[in-house]
């Protein structure tokens, strides 16, 4: 595994906003034909590295690999054109729009010459069916708008955009945060198609249950560092919810409820023994030792 | 199991979605163009006034044409404002340009002997550059286009006056009609077409004549060429060149058509160019017709403009919208006012009928949209 080439690395990147370090030396490596799940909280960096991977943001620090050779991305359109194609939470999709028009958004087909030059409607409208067709969403009419389909389906729609104007590295932002249980499993299946058909994905999410059937390797991130790469045969789904940002936090703030809970008992048994209680309990040293 | 459970839910959604859109009838997706509430109160409007005025004249040849020469001058700036709104912008400079044009086309001709065609395109560059302004200022400020362009609304009636008595030392200047003939470019401007069609028509005793034998009618005025040329050539962007799926990209949501590849800061600039020029178009096409400049003309127009393009069905907010839409609000706003002048109705009333068919329009487009955009 480890002799491969990875489709897209980061070695040591950092990021700094001003005094801000929004990423701090992360490094990590993903496959064609593999997806990478990147994990964490709110705040944990997510969003800066995707930006940075798509070329919204330059590393301050540190180097990115594109099939092994150093890139710098000046741009998100110069990143496109490397092959690196992001769908952002807002999709990029325009409701009144019909699918075919946000298919070919800025990349329209045309055919004819000079004044006469015209969009390929047919050939566009062929596409785009066929494009939707392949992920399972039959779609009768293209020049429906997009706002009449569901989210899951706007979804599809902008993931098959991506994979059909040559993507090698598809970046999904919580591609399935918003969506029901249904919708997600028409994502998550169209992510493993995408892996099947050789491509690299980054897929970011809040969602273990989301994440862990599809991924073959996890990064987590927590307040701008990496917490480490694990491989999903080396990591078991617990584990993966524990290590994400909640975990610890998680635990710690049972404890606090529980002392909470505790007081609260006690301060009751004090108001109906009329007399007050010696000792206010076990000191705050017991409840990190309780999370252990 | 997880697959198996993806493919029956896709399965479902696909067979689901194939059920709804079986039951969407031809009449229901007609519906969702644009322009059909436009349409409708074009035919509605013709109908009311072809009963009303009947006998007036106003549906001889030479009533028909007086309409659509006012529905024509409309058009002309309503076209434009069609793209521009579609494109999420307003331009309110758009009647301020039209005072201008005039000036510039007027003074250099009459009081310094340039030659016409001349003094029209240093009026056409001046509008591009006023309309590249309006786009650059736009575009990098993130200021709404209403507040930049009111702006504009001032300071270019502010420069017509300005320039003109500074000049001239009048706000008025006439005599243009002297240098009409013999100039090439002016001739785009000015006159009719197919007069050889109307005094066929006339000999053979198919539309009126005068005592000498001569039509009435003598030819198309050139404004309404320019009115349904300008209408075809914006249709045909819209619906079948990129840069058409770009306007309504940009008017739709612009950080979504940049994050796809659009170039919105272009779109959006070469969109006010084409106001700007059309105002221009408009002063030229008057100036020619009346043989004068007046600081004051176009007042009004930018509104005028955007209630011909509101009554087409376009969204105030952008992203939907038809230019043919556009001519027809042109179209309804010509026949009510030269409806109301034959029918006698004290045309105080046209102002009052042109605010309540705004208020129409503008509720049903929202009517539609949320038609459009109902899940099938």
């Amino acid at each position: 595994m480890s002799e491969r080439t990875p489709m897209i690395e980061m070695r040591n990147v950092s990021k700094h906003f001003g005094s801000v370090i929004a990423l701090s030396d992360i490094s990590m490596q993903v496959y064609s034909g593999e997806v990478m799940c990147l994990l964490g909280d709110n705040g944990a960096g997510k969003s800066t590295l995707i930006k940075t991977l798509s070329g919204v943001h330059q590393p301050t620090h540190g180097d990115m690999l594109l099939g092994g050779k150093p890139t710098r991305f000046k741009s998100p359109a110069y990143a496109l054109d490397a092959g690196i194609a992001t769908v952002f939470q807002d999709l990029a999709m325009i409701p009144l729009m019909s699918i075919t028009r946000n298919f070919f958004m800025g990349r329209e087909p045309t055919v004819g010459w000079g004044p006469f030059k015209r969009i390929d409607w047919k050939h566009a409208d062929r596409i785009a069916k066929q494009e939707m067709a392949k992920i399972g969403i039959d779609v009768r009419d293209p020049s429906q708008p997009v706002g009449t389909l569901s989210g899951g389906e706007r979804q599809c729609v902008a993931i098959a955009r991506a994979v059909y104007f040559g993507a090698k590295v598809l970046i999904l932002d919580e591609p399935t945060s918003a969506l029901g249980v249904k919708q997600a499993s028409v994502v998550l299946r169209y992510i493993a198609k995408a892996r099947a058909d050789g491509l690299a994905v980054i897929f970011i999410t809040h969602n273990v249950h989301h994440a862990y059937p599809v991924a073959d390797a996890f990064t987590l991130l927590a307040r701008g560092s990496s917490l480490g790469t694990f491989r999903k045969e080396d990591i078991s789904r617990e584990e993966v919810l524990n290590m994400m940002a909640g975990g610890a936090e998680l635990e710690s703030l049972d404890a606090e409820l529980a002392e909470f809970q505790r007081s609260d008992q006690e301060q009751k048994a004090a108001q109906g023994a009329g007399a007050p209680v010696s000792t206010p309990g076990a000191p705050p040293q017991a409840h990190a030792a309780g999370g252990h | 199991m997880k697959s198996n459970e993806a493919t029956h839910s896709t399965a479902a959604a696909a067979g689901h979605q194939d059920e709804r859109l079986r039951q969407v009838p031809l009449w229901k997706k007609a519906l969702s163009r644009p322009e059909l509430g436009a349409l409708a109160g074009t035919v509605l409007v013709l109908a009311f006034f072809i009963v009303a005025a009947s006998g007036t004249g106003m549906f001889t040849p030479a009533g028909i044409l007086n309409f659509l020469e006012v529905a024509a001058q409309l058009g002309i700036i309503a076209t434009a404002a069609a793209l521009l709104m579609i494109g999420g912008e307003f331009d309110l400079s758009i009647g301020s340009m039209i005072g201008l044009a005039g000036i510039l086309i007027a003074i250099p001709a009459v009081e310094y002997g340039w030659p016409l065609w001349a003094a029209i395109l240093l009026a056409f560059s001046c509008a591009a550059l006023v309309g590249w302004i309006n786009g650059y200022l736009v575009n990098r400020t993130g200021l709404p286009s209403f507040i930049v362009t009111l702006g504009f609304l001032f300071i270019l009636r502010g420069l017509a006056i300005g320039i003109s008595r500074l000049l001239t030392g009048r706000t008025q200047i006439g005599g243009i009609h002297d240098h009409i003939p013999g100039d090439w470019f002016a001739a785009l401007f000015s006159g009719e077409v197919a007069t050889g069609l109307f005094s066929w028509m006339a000999a053979q005793g198919w539309i009126a004549t005068n005592f000498a034998g001569n039509p009435v009618v003598t030819g198309i005025p050139v404004s309404i060429v320019w009115w349904l040329g300008l209408t075809a050539a914006a249709t045909w962007v819209l619906l079948f060149t990129p840069y058409g799926n770009w306007i309504f990209a940009s008017g739709g949501d612009a950080n979504a058509a940049r994050n796809s590849g659009v170039p919105v800061h272009r779109v959006k600039i070469s969109l006010f160019m084409f106001t700007a020029l059309s105002a221009t178009v408009f002063a030229c096409l008057q100036v020619m017709d009346t043989g004068s400049a007046d600081t004051i003309r176009g007042l009004l127009k930018e509104l005028e403009a955007i209630i011909a393009v509101v009554i087409g069905g376009a969204l105030l907010t952008g992203g939907y919208g038809s230019a043919i839409g556009a001519a027809l609000g042109a179209l309804i706003f010509g026949l009510v006012q030269m409806g109301i002048f034959y029918t006698g109705v004290n045309t105080d009333w046209f102002q009052v009928f042109l605010g309540v068919m705004l208020l129409v329009a503008v509720l049903f487009n929202n009517f539609m949209r949320k038609k459009a955009m109902e899940a099938k």
